[in-house]
């Protein structure tokens, strides 16, 4: 069974505590569109599991296949930067269709941050080296295909609807009380 | 069926890998190959296992591997394929007869007729090396594939 190379650390983008009972781990593409229709139900899981959950986005970015993914990647870790990673992780994912460089700035704008600075840091590829990393630890993970879950380290082989996820992490949950 | 195990010695084989061209195991002696035995091109979801491989040729690259992608599909269909897919590694068609040299692998699903999720590290030497089958349904990752090729080059 794949298991997490890498476990969750500080240099992480998490939602939630770190220390809950269990973790949701997604390696995501920004322009993969199973990674966009995913988004709604992660986020009725997490409120679902409140406390209990904290969730993990790592890039995935498939670049031969999807030419906008490492630069949408980038920009999300440009927003990290300035505070703003998951503001602009929805943003990405509900503007999907129309990803381009001036949608990426404007969306910068939008959160109130440089477009100037986004340009600049996208041209001289500030963010690659972050972007890979995540991609390098999850090949090393068994990642296989996008997006790959991994529940409490675990990757997750089940179906992505919402009742299927419930059942593994409530089965994860009860393991964890054991 | 199972899939040939570690310390076989890799059966021969020669496939299409354009609609005129062929290309056999045995001309890649020398260095390590990634045998990946697919199901079939042109599922449904996009970023599956071949996507994923796509990806790590540089790192193969490193270990001087080959990769190469089996199907039961033919040579026109594996070319559009792999040209909607931007595949920088060739495919081989086990068209026809079919299935038999994934069959020799111990990789043929004869009850759908299509190869298996299988995947063969060969040495330099054409010895299997490792070797992997999927659980249906489920994509391998290619975690394997490379700590399978860092044991070869210790």
């Amino acid at each position: 069974m794949s298991r997490l190379s890498i476990s969750i650390s500080p240099d992480d983008h998490v939602q939630g505590e770190p220390t809950a009972a269990c973790s949701l781990v997604e390696y995501g593409d920004y322009e993969c569109p199973s990674c966009s229709q995913i988004q709604p139900v992660i986020k009725r899981i997490q409120r679902h599991f409140g406390k209990r959950l904290s969730f993990v986005f790592r890039n995935f970015p498939l670049t031969e296949m999807h030419p906008w993914a490492e630069t949408a990647a980038e920009t999300a870790e440009f927003a990290d930067t300035h505070g703003k990673f998951w503001e602009m992780h929805d943003l990405l994912f509900q503007n999907q269709a129309l990803l381009s460089e001036a949608l990426l700035l404007d969306l910068a704008d939008s959160l109130g941050l440089s477009r100037t600075q986004l340009r600049v840091d996208l041209e001289s590829k500030t963010f690659r080296s972050r972007v890979r990393r995540d991609f390098e630890a999850g090949v090393r993970s068994g990642v296989n295909g996008t997006p790959t879950l991994f529940i409490d380290d675990k990757r997750y082989d089940g179906s992505f609807d919402s009742d299927s996820l419930n059942d593994a992490i409530n089965q994860a949950l009860s393991a964890t009380m054991l | 069926m199972a899939v040939l195990a570690v310390g076989t010695a890799a059966p021969e084989f020669s496939l299409h890998v354009t609609p005129d061209q062929t290309l056999s195991l045995s001309e890649l002696r020398g260095k390590p190959v990634v045998l990946a035995f697919y199901p079939a091109d042109w599922s449904p979801v996009c970023g599956d296992e071949l996507s994923i491989f796509n990806e790590i040729l540089p790192d193969l690259l490193k270990y001087e591997a080959k990769l190469i992608g089996i199907s039961v599909d033919g040579a026109w269909c594996h070319d559009a394929f792999a040209k909607h897919k931007h595949l920088h590694f060739p495919l081989l068609s086990d068209f026809e007869p079919k299935g038999r040299v994934a069959r020799s692998y111990g990789a043929y699903r004869e009850t759908d007729g299509v190869c298996e999720r299988a995947l063969f590290v060969i040495d330099k030497d054409g010895t299997i090396a490792w070797s992997y089958c999927s659980p249906v349904a489920v994509n391998p990752g290619a975690d394997g594939i490379l700590r399978a090729l860092e044991a070869l080059h210790p």
